[in-house]
């Protein structure tokens, strides 16, 4: 049997729709051509003549496309002009048939849509740098397309809605982002986003629906076993699914809100560190948040009014669920049926006597009613709100909340900082094991040094290629301890604002190292601090007239010139 | 039965028979060589090129290929006669004749391409 053909690409339409129009043409021509050499002229001089087939093709061509030259080369007699009349509509007529085809062809939504493909698939297979792919541009989609490709990194991105395409192409991001528009649960469309392309770094599932990310996860680990896939999902189980074939990191926001914010109860240092560290924005210093203990009003037990549910109680506080819907929503017995939006139901939830509330439901106008409601009936309450649409951030920021859950934001941070600073991650899953004293500890250093701003994390690679002056150092006998590293490359006695908050070498992990800590080759050292500190750095490890100057304080001559009449090397 | 392919089926055929029309004869005599035969079968040969294409099948491709050099080859013969008749004003000679039979030699031998690749494929159809 002959294989089944794949669907046709925009040329093959092309062609295959011209069919019809250009057998009409030739034949039209052909038809034509043959009126005029078989039809016999007259001549001045009354003796018959035969146009031959060159100037009845010549006569047709000029004819047909209505320039009109005259009747060549003697003016033609009566049957000629007959045949004229009839060639020039057989053949005006063709070409309009086959012009209008084509105009109607480039207005069919199918073709452009194709085309449009074809040319999209064109540009990722030749991409020559590597990228990454993310299926889904809805809010999580967008953040997470704009924070890659302000650090730097090439995307693509798959998505089905035509509207958020074309948001897409007029979006201004620092570094184009390549569009495949298309449905990313099927295989055949992600390939030729570049799934299986050599150069794709990674696959970040962001769909608000878990099958599809589910999907997505599976095809992506079936066809390109190497890459590392990132999935969101909003469902535990969904979460273990895709756990359980390898998917290399799975973000469940509702989880990691809830997670995060029962941190700030037992250490808040932990918290705030843990929310610079996760940031990607560089945004002003947070403040760090002291929830308190006791009544805790909860609105909208949905996944995450759930989660953040079992944390509170976790955490020794009494919670009062308001859920409009508790029976379908599984809210506990004593919840109370409302919306909470109403003085009434927050007196009847005991209001009065509460710490702190959560709006979580996933209606934004619902949610800040219900704050500020709360607030009015008891001022000293700790706020705490989610946010479900981008566009609303002006509203909540203007409500002065403790804490506000954006869920986009947040899975946007998480999927940045797994797949761009995994040693940020490891530091934290270290941080985290540590106690309330030793965080409070670093949260104070680290503010000491950044002073009004939100601290910069980077990670400076002690190897040859990012570091060259460093190696050449300690080739030269140098040992380099990691506060000579920390100095201003104008002048070393000053330190830079960094703090180094740990060492990675080989599998051994060092917290929060000293000054006199002997850095080597290969080591890979996690520092936060000011972006300028950052800079510094990088030219002290890769520019030698800088090392030299760090480690013995003397300056290189560089001018070759003033090197020379000196007589210094 | 499908109409499309023995439209397509006449059209190679065709465009064989009269490539073959005009071949026949003395290849340097121009009166065993008549115009309307070439003119004829280039019409037919670029009907049956049209007719293959957007075929997405492998054979199709082939077929396009083989008719496509079909076409071209006639062309060039028809360029030939009438840059010899019409732009030098010369009558045809044997040594022109020649060029331009030999030249619809080889289109007849890309059209036979053609038929042969048309029975192979309906015969691998059938199974």
């Amino acid at each position: 049997m002959r294989p089944s053909p794949a669907p046709p690409g925009a040329y093959f339409l092309v062609l295959r729709r011209l069919r019809v129009p250009l057998i009409v043409l030739i034949t039209a021509y052909a038809v034509s051509i043959t009126g005029f050499v078989v039809i016999p002229g007259t001549r001045a001089d009354g003796t018959a003549w035969h146009m031959d087939f060159f100037h009845a093709f010549y006569f047709v061509s000029y004819m047909g496309s209505t320039i009109g030259f005259g009747e060549l080369p003697y003016p033609f007699n009566g049957a000629q002009r007959l045949w004229t009349l009839f060639s020039m509509y057989a053949t005006v007529i063709s070409w309009l048939y086959a012009i209008g085809t084509m105009i109607s062809l480039v207005q069919d939504r199918g073709f452009v849509q194709s085309i449009v493909r074809n040319r999209a698939t064109h540009r990722i297979g030749r991409l020559r740098e590597p990228f990454y792919l993310v299926c889904g541009y809805g809010e999580a989609g967008k953040v997470v397309t704009r924070f890659l490709s302000e650090i730097g990194e090439r995307v693509v991105v798959v998505e089905k809605n035509t509207e958020a395409i074309n948001e897409l192409t007029l979006g201004e991001l620092p570094i184009e982002a390549l569009a495949m528009q298309g449905d990313a649960a099927d295989p055949g469309v992600l390939k030729r986003a570049g799934l299986t392309h050599p150069l794709c770094k990674g696959v970040i599932a962001v769909i608000g629906d878990d099958q599809e990310n589910l999907k997505i996860a599976i095809t992506a680990k079936l066809l390109n076993r190497g890459l590392k896939v990132v999935g969101r999902v909003n469902e535990e189980d969904t979460a273990d699914n895709m756990r359980s074939f390898g998917t290399d990191h799975v973000v469940n926001p509702f989880n990691t809100f809830a997670w995060h914010f029962a941190l700030a109860f037992n250490s808040p240092g932990l918290h705030l560190l843990n929310d610079w560290l996760s940031q990607t924005d560089y945004q002003a210093l947070n403040e760090p948040v002291f929830p308190p203990r006791g009544r805790w009003i909860l609105c909208g037990y949905g996944r995450l009014g759930k989660a953040l549910h079992r944390k509170l109680l976790e955490q020794d506080n009494e919670v009062v669920v308001i859920e409009v819907n508790p029976k379908q929503a599984g809210a506990p017995a004593d919840a109370i049926t409302g919306r909470g939006t109403e003085a009434v139901t927050l007196r009847e939830a005991g209001i009065e006597d509460a710490v702190g509330i959560v709006a979580a439901t996933d209606h934004d106008a619902n949610n800040l009613s219900v704050i500020m409601t709360a607030k009015e009936l008891n001022a000293s309450l700790f706020t705490v709100a989610r946010q479900n649409q981008h566009r609303n951030a002006p509203l909540f920021e203007a409500a002065t909340l403790h804490s506000v859950f954006n869920q986009n934001f947040l899975i946007a941070n998480q999927i940045i900082n797994l797949l761009t600073t995994p040693l940020t991650n490891e530091f934290l899953r270290q941080a985290n094991k540590q106690d309330p004293e030793w965080a409070n500890e670093m949260v104070s250093r680290i503010s000491a040094t950044v002073e009004d701003n939100a601290p910069l994390s980077w990670v400076l690679d002690l190897n040859a290629v990012s570091a060259p002056a460093f190696v050449l150092a300690i080739h030269s006998g140098y040992e380099i301890r990691l506060g000579q590293l920390c100095r201003k490359p104008t002048d070393r006695k000053a330190k830079l604002a960094s703090v180094a908050l740990m060492i990675a070498r080989g599998d051994e992990l060092l917290l929060a190292p000293e000054d006199e800590t002997v850095v080597k080759f290969g080591d890979r050292i996690l520092f936060c601090g000011h972006r300028s500190a950052r800079n510094r750095m990088l030219s002290a490890v890769t520019s030698s007239d800088v090392m030299i100057y760090l480690l013995t304080g003397r300056h290189r001559i560089i001018s070759p010139v003033w090197r020379r009449l000196t007589g210094t090397r | 039965m499908n109409m499309e392919k023995v439209l397509f089926a006449f059209f190679i055929l065709l465009a064989l028979t009269l490539n073959f029309g005009f071949v026949l004869g003395d290849i340097d005599d121009p009166t065993h060589h008549h115009a309307a035969e070439l003119f004829a079968a280039l019409v037919v040969s670029l009907i049956a090129t049209v007719m293959k294409f957007g075929d997405r099948t492998p054979v199709g491709s082939v077929l396009l290929a083989s008719s496509l050099v079909a076409d071209l080859q006639l062309i060039a013969a028809a360029v030939v006669w009438a840059v010899v008749t019409v732009g030098m004003g010369d009558a045809l000679t044997p040594a022109v004749t020649t060029s331009i039979v030999s030249m619809s030699s080889g289109a007849l031998l890309a059209n036979i391409v053609s038929v042969v690749l048309l029975i192979l494929e309906t015969f691998v159809a059938r199974r």
